[in-house]
């Protein structure tokens, strides 16, 4: 996979006067505390999480399937919302040192912070251009110059400029899968947002897709908080700084993937990991 | 080897018949059900055999332009057969006919009958359809879009969503003649309408401040706004359901996508999913025109004349043009078959009109079709996810 090679180039911030402070490597962006989940109101499917994932820092989830790490994910931008009867039962969770599910937040704006990519690849029916200027087109953003701009940039941090440049005004979905994948990551970045959430980015593509995906996920760290749900250990260990192990609604351990694989301080991390049941 | 058709099989032939009765069941289903299938094809045949066979020697013609442009460019007129004094009997039209008897006095006619509707053309049905169908699908594809996407995306579930979801069903339920009295009750004789103090009929009326003009709740009167209303709400079951199936056709990917963007409902609904959703919904509403187009019930109180002389747009006057021109009646295809087939005395010669009516509204409705099937396919390929 030679070709792989990216240049990781961000958008130019632009002036966000509310949200400038910006957090030194290694700050607690998103603060998990004690969290509940329940999609009905009564059956917890998540219960007491508590977790701190770290500026600029990978953080992958795992754990086997309806243990809970996709809905925590989904809690992190309230895209659990689209579901009426799902809610928060207990703790709070605070990004950038804000409860997001205080009546106060408007969560249109927190999305803009915490972009999501997901699990199926799902560009628009429209050109690659549009896809990626589709964000801030909606945000308002009409001049020409600032969305050739913000396209370009965007598609270039996403590492697929290269592939697409003579072809923006061909529809998105003429990309291979992978390529699909990966305008969705640059229509993310195209909002700039502080995080990205990443659910199972890699599970519908195939092995060299999966490649590019990862070395373009350990370039984005640099620029951005990266929460990743995977259900495939090994992407865990080469793209995560930190790993949470997840079992059946509850957080058993987050700590140093290293450690975690390696050394890890629970038995039921163990067992999974060494393939023991999952 | 045994040959399987003799009727002395070997005794030791495991597989020899012997269940008759069960075979003769068998035999018999099969053909059943194969006949009431053929019976369909049957029926079709014949309908469409007998006015194509019928109908199209009056819309076409041998000679150039090989249509009859006087059946598409004129409306229906009564037939005047007369015979001249030398035994020639000649057709025509009612008013050439007078032009006739005015330009040639010298002319002595003896016999003379007439028979209503039988020349002429359908120019003035098939505009007031036109008008009428347009309104219809306007009004519906509005309301019906606006219902479909407050229900899909917005409403959440319960007991009155339910009851909602019960209506629409049970309003496509409703008999069209049901409709036609409902229309008739709420547009004809119940709605308001603006008039000067002599013309207002109804002691439900207001007067408008500052001017000496009544806001009267008398109705609009048999109108091409009525039906084209009363039809909307007919067709409005099914251009719900229509747009509602369109909808959820969409992937959730696309809103989910939009909504994790920073998009709200609105901006998600109106860029990631109507977009995608109109042309399924477009198609379905044109399938919904033709079913519409061909009722009859719905219009009879509501808006539609047997005859009228003038088409929708002549002699308007001055004054509220666009009131006056929604306001009046308008002949419509369905009734004017009905008119023709049922209403006025039978002869010979009311046979073209009849027939050439069907023919050409048939034709009409098969065209619509057609193109909706046609724009599905198109679209189909076209938007791929």
């Amino acid at each position: 996979m030679s070709d792989t090679k990216m240049d990781t180039q961000l958008p130019k911030s632009e002036k966000k006067p509310e949200s400038q402070a910006v957090e030194p490597t290694g700050d607690i962006v998103i603060d998990v505390d004690d969290v509940s989940f329940a999609y009905d109101g009564k059956k917890e499917v998540i219960r007491n999480v508590s977790m701190g994932i770290r500026c600029n820092e990978v953080t992958a989830f795992i754990g086997p399937s309806g243990c809970g790490k996709t809905t925590l994910l989904r809690c992190l931008n309230r895209m659990n919302d689209l579901i009426p009867t799902a809610a928060i039962t207990n703790g709070e969770i605070r990004i950038l040192d804000t409860n997001i599910y205080d009546p106060a937040v408007d969560v249109i704006e927190l999305r803009k912070h915490v972009g999501m990519v997901f699990q199926k690849y799902n560009p628009f029916p429209k050109s690659i251009y549009e896809n990626v200027a589709y964000g801030l087109r909606i945000q308002g953003v009409r001049n020409k110059a600032t969305l050739d701009q913000a396209v370009e940039e965007s598609l270039i941090a996403a590492g697929l400029w290269s592939e697409v440049k003579d072809r923006l005004d061909a529809s998105g979905l003429g990309l291979s899968g992978g390529q699909q994948q990966r305008l969705c990551i640059a229509r993310t970045i195209a909002v700039q947002p502080k995080i990205i959430l990443m659910d199972e980015p890699c599970s519908a593509l195939d092995p060299i897709s999966t490649t590019k995906i990862e070395d373009l996920i350990t370039q984005l760290k640099t620029h951005f908080t990266i929460v990743i749900v995977t259900h495939n250990m090994q992407q865990a260990t080469r793209v995560s700084d930190k790993t949470a192990f997840f079992y059946l609604g509850e957080l058993i351990e987050i700590d140093e993937t290293t450690k975690v694989f390696s050394n890890p301080s629970k038995k039921q991390t163990e067992d999974y990991i060494s393939g023991r049941f999952g | 080897m045994h040959d399987l058709n003799t009727k002395t099989a070997p005794l030791n032939n495991p597989f020899a018949t012997t269940r008759h009765k069960a075979k003769r069941t068998e035999f018999l289903f099969a053909q059943g059900l194969r006949l009431s299938t053929y019976f369909v094809l049957a029926c079709a045949f014949y309908i469409f055999g007998d006015i194509c066979i019928k109908g199209a020697p009056v819309v076409f013609q041998a000679d150039f332009p090989f249509i009859n442009t006087d059946f598409f460019t004129k409306s229906p007129e009564t037939l005047v057969v007369y015979e001249t004094v030398d035994g020639e009997q000649h057709q025509l039209g009612f008013k050439e006919f007078t032009a006739f008897k005015e330009a040639n006095p010298e002319v002595q006619i003896v016999k003379e009958h007439t028979h209503s509707y039988s020349a002429g053309g359908i120019l003035g049905p098939l505009v007031g359809t036109a008008l009428l169908t347009l309104i219809c699908i306007v009004v519906a594809l509005f309301v019906g879009l606006a219902a479909a996407v407050y229900l899909n995306e917005y409403s959440g579930k319960g007991r009155f969503m339910d009851t909602v979801r019960l209506a629409i069903l049970n309003l496509a339920g409703v008999p069209s003649i049901v409709f036609g009295l409902f229309g008739l009750g709420l547009f004809c004789l119940f709605f308001p309408v603006i008039v000067s103090e002599d013309q207002v009929r109804t002691k439900l009326a207001f007067q408008l401040f500052g001017s000496n003009e009544y806001l009267a709740f008398q109705g609009w009167g048999t109108s091409m706004l009525a039906g084209g209303l009363t039809l909307a709400v007919m067709i409005l079951p099914v251009i719900i359901t229509a747009c509602e199936e369109s909808l959820k056709a969409i992937p959730q990917g696309f809103r989910e996508a939009s909504l994790a963007l920073g998009a709200t409902k609105w901006q998600s609904i109106r860029t990631a999913v109507l977009p995608y959703a109109f042309p399924g919904m477009l198609t379905a509403s044109i399938l919904g025109i033709t079913r519409v187009a061909g009722e009859t019930a719905p219009i009879m109180f509501t808006a539609a004349l047997a005859h009228k002389d003038k088409l929708p747009w002549q002699d308007l006057g001055g004054g509220n043009v666009i009131f006056k021109f929604l306001s009046q009646s308008v002949q419509a295809m369905p009734y004017h078959i009905y008119t023709v087939a049922a209403r006025i005395p039978q002869s010979e010669y009311t046979k073209p009109m009849q027939y050439g009516s069907v023919f050409v509204f048939m034709v009409l409705v098969m065209i619509l079709a057609a193109l909706s099937v046609y724009l599905r396919i198109h679209y189909r390929s076209k938007l791929k996810w």
